[in-house]
């Protein structure tokens, strides 16, 4: 995978030259890297919006956009200022914000429990939520309205959290407790949700499970995009915050308190604010596999390991894929519909082999 | 005395792992932690790094109790190479030497922070390591012997008064091992080393603890430690000891006595 290094003996200088840490090209790379994302993310925005049924130019976007800010222009005919107002800007946005804040949540759990395969909802979130989900469906609470649903979606979230808490206890702990403990909780909440299911076995609970497992962005609304906008917004200002101690994490638990970062702490601390983050975002989408687990990896590739630059450019990657992933969700078939969590893998698989295949051959 | 302890015990499951020990490590100097597999070298040092609280007793920094201290405050004055680290990670040489910065940040300065303090003190480190101009190398890509100077590196580039290592030689061939005890030595840094190799250890350290069963059996210079009495009695092995010309004491190993090995 990587050329084998020459052996060296001191005062000896190999073929590659010496890079001192402050010429190091690759922190500069990195920071090259996460400046795209920013121009990217809003060009993506603009034209993803323009993307549909109904043709729409990139000027008329603009003009929509103008008006709702109060800018003196003449509004588009209604149904055109609808369809970009209220249907495709907060479903794009709504994308953007859903797969950032997943991606910067899966990116800090990563690193706490040293496991390459956590995921935003190693934490029980994603099976809490549906359990919430089919639980207000069946027993009828607020007549089945979406924010009842939302609603039951981020209490059962949060329920299941508790209980991986609860089990992995307060001093916390290694990693492979913490895995198994939200293994043991995805599994209970999983079988209770079945449970529900079969008992009250009609149609309706069956398609809001199937809408909880794969997660759809169909149902996006401005007031979700608000709530998904704090949630991210506060997810990834506590975490970049946190950044040094997530890079003292990369030794383990006991290396991480040597260099002065209190590990029960952190982990407490961050475990809290990242399963609330995606208990909102599940709570608005479903639970939209993939972005979570896979868009740290592939950013990890482009910018490195330190947080203070990862964790920005996973908000914004993140943001840039499930953007996309969506839009082509809605687009491509149309009007048929295809679940966003099949694009995401669908599309997700392909841009990482080829990201792992460009990394593996340049180092 | 920078770095004490008194009558501390630390068990595990009921089993004393350190049985009362009270020790003043010398403040400047190279002490040696000698002692068989499982005499408690790795728990005294964890214990002298803050790592692990005493059940009894305490750990002291200039005479203030370690665990009232403020974590980050031990991490500038002490840095711990542990005998194994690992990672999956993917992070370059920099970016694990300015780990060891991490105890100095500032967190409202963690934005926009000009940290070319930072970064000098780790490529200073990287250079008193012979690693100078490897920052760009991968973690993945080194040895375990490099990666061990690496550790060290990171340790030096936390700035410490007191440099706590567990079996810093392990992986390094003679060559390097010698290499990183002249430097050990010559630091003004107090050092504290758990050590395998007595000959190696009555060279450069100038100090030495022998551990037998979680105490301290002996203590003093390599020659007051090392001796043909001491060495049977806690590695049940027979040993000569010839002194060198610089007065250091020098070991040859002979069978196992069968009455010291009962």
């Amino acid at each position: 995978m990587t050329s084998h290094a020459p052996p060296r003996v001191a005062g000896h200088v190999g073929p590659e030259p010496p890079v001192a840490v402050s010429r190091d090209r690759r922190r500069r790379g990195a920071l090259s890297a996460a400046g795209a994302g920013l121009i990217l993310l809003p060009l993506s925005v603009a034209f993803a919006v323009t993307l549909g049924a109904a043709g729409l130019s990139i000027g008329e976007v603009f003009q929509t956009i103008a008006v709702h800010l109060g800018l003196p222009l003449t509004p588009l005919p209604a149904l055109e200022d609808a369809i970009v107002w209220e249907l495709r800007l907060p479903r794009v946005l709504l994308a953007a914000l859903v797969g950032g804040g997943l991606a910067v949540c899966g990116a800090v759990l990563q690193a706490l429990t040293r496991n390459p395969l956590a995921d935003p909802y190693l934490l029980g979130i994603s099976s809490g939520a549906s359990t919430g989900a089919v639980a207000v469906l069946i027993l009828g609470l607020g007549s089945g309205a979406a924010a009842a649903l939302t609603a039951g979606a981020f209490t059962g979230s949060l329920m299941a959290f508790c209980c991986v808490l609860a089990l992995i206890g307060v001093t916390l702990g290694g990693s492979i407790r913490v895995v198994l403990a939200g293994v043991a909780v995805s599994q209970l909440f999983s079988a209770l949700t079945s449970l529900i299911v079969i008992w009250a076995g009609d149609a309706q609970s069956t398609r809001g499970v199937t809408f909880w497992l794969l997660g759809s962005l169909a149902s996006a609304s401005w007031t979700g995009a608000a709530l998904c906008a704090a949630a991210t917004g506060i997810g990834l200002a506590v975490c970049w915050s946190a950044s040094p101690a997530l890079d003292a994490f990369a030794f383990g638990r006991e290396a991480a308190a040597s260099l002065g970062v209190s590990p029960a702490r952190t982990q407490l601390v961050l475990f809290v604010v990242t399963a609330l983050s995606t208990a909102t975002l599940v709570a608005a989408s479903g639970a939209i596999g993939f972005v979570g687990l896979v868009v740290p990896h592939a950013v990890r590739f482009l910018v490195g390991s330190r947080h203070r630059v990862l964790l920005p450019a996973c908000a914004l990657y993140g943001a840039i894929f499930l953007l996309w992933a969506d839009t082509a969700a809605r687009t491509l078939f149309s009007p048929r519909e295809i679940p966003v969590g099949v694009l995401t893998a669908l599309i997700g698989v392909p841009a990482f082999a080829v990201i792992m295949r460009g990394r593996s051959a340049g180092s | 005395m920078s770095l004490e302890t008194r009558d501390v015990v630390w068990a595990a499951g009921g089993a004393p792992i350190i049985d009362g020990i009270t020790i003043s490590i010398p403040r400047g100097g190279f002490t040696g932690l000698l002692g068989p597999n499982g005499c408690g070298k790795s728990t005294l040092l964890r214990l002298l790094a803050g790592l692990l609280r005493p059940g009894e007793g305490a750990v002291l920094l200039d005479r203030r109790r370690l665990s009232e201290l403020p974590r980050r405050e031990i991490a500038r004055r002490l840095a711990v190479v542990a005998q194994e680290v690992s990672t999956d990670v993917d992070m370059t040489v920099a970016d694990v030497v300015m780990l060891g910065r991490i105890p100095h940040r500032t967190r409202p300065a963690l934005m926009g922070r000009d940290d070319s303090l930072d970064i000098r003190e780790a490529e200073n480190a990287l250079a008193r390591c012979d690693l100078a101009g490897w920052g760009g190398r991968h973690w993945s890509t080194l040895s375990g012997g490099e990666r061990q100077r690496v550790n060290i590196a990171r340790a030096l580039a936390q700035g410490p008064t007191e440099l706590l290592l567990d079996e810093p030689t392990n992986h390094l061939d003679i060559h390097h091992q010698i290499d990183l005890l002249r430097m050990l030595a010559a630091v003004p840094t107090t050092v504290v080393a758990a050590l395998h190799d007595l000959n190696l250890a009555a060279q450069y350290c100038d100090h030495l603890l022998l551990l037998e069963a979680g105490r301290v059996v002996a203590s003093g210079s390599p020659a007051q430690v090392l001796t043909e009495q001491w060495i049977e009695r806690v590695y049940r092995v027979r040993a000569t000891v010839d002194t060198d010309s610089d007065g250091r004491p020098h070991l040859r190993y002979g069978p196992l006595s069968d009455a010291a090995s009962s």
